[in-house]
């Protein structure tokens, strides 16, 4: 129990920083943003609450095997990139569709979005790895 | 007009980071310091926020967001390694 107006404070800000990095994530490949800086922005907010509280209470309500988080997203951008070897195509070939999707219209989505979520999850078990081991030695 | 305007608030605030740095060099405690970094790190914001009024863009706004995070989460992280000297329990 550090600071009353720090435990607040993190109980609203740790939703925005999230969806801001959904949003950094989403708008990436056409726009400044991509998986690095949403990965980078989700491990700050759950760092956040590591400040907050400490590693017992973000284990019991956060309970993910970090490496398993980063083998998962290595497995999601190899598969991307081993799928346009499987149909012809050279390594990392990404295509895009458009798609009519209810209430959202027309948005367009590529291959490449798969490989973004793969870069995504690898950085936040990356650097969450470090940081939660950095903590416990201390 | 705008256009001086924004060169002038510009002007001002490189002063202000001027003013900070000096704050950091001379700083009598560890706490002014982290403050005057902190303000260090709103005038980089603000000063971006006005630039891309100049250059017409809203390409920055993306990294003032993710500089006022960092900052915020930086400061947060000295302010409790003064405090209690150990920044993860």
């Amino acid at each position: 129990m550090i600071s009353l107006i720090l435990h607040r404070v993190t109980r609203v800000i740790i939703h925005i920083l999230l969806i801001f990095s959904i949003f950094l994530l989403l708008k990436g490949h056409n726009e400044p943003g991509g998986g690095f800086i949403a990965g980078l922005m989700a491990s700050v907010s759950i760092v956040l609450v590591y400040l907050t509280y400490d590693i017992e209470t973000v284990k019991r309500f956060m309970p993910i095997s970090y490496p398993a988080m980063i083998a998962l997203g290595l497995f999601f951008a190899t598969g991307m990139g081993l799928g346009g070897v499987v149909l012809g195509y050279p390594f990392l070939t990404q295509t895009f569709d458009y798609f009519q999707i209810p209430l959202v219209g027309e948005i367009e989505l590529a291959t490449a979005l798969i490989f973004d979520i793969g870069v995504f999850l690898t950085v936040v078990g990356a650097t969450l790895l470090i940081i939660s081991s950095i903590g416990e030695g201390s | 007009m705008i256009e001086y305007l924004a060169l002038i608030i510009l002007i001002i605030i490189s002063l202000s980071i001027a003013l900070c740095m000096i704050r950091v060099y001379k700083g009598p405690s560890t706490p002014d310091r982290v403050m005057a970094l902190d303000t260090i790190a709103v005038n980089v914001l603000a000063f971006i926020v006005i630039l891309s009024i100049v250059l017409g863009t809203e390409m920055f706004f993306d990294a003032v967001l993710v500089i006022a995070v960092i900052a915020f989460v930086g400061t947060v992280a000295i302010s409790k390694y003064l405090m209690k000297g150990d920044i993860i329990e």
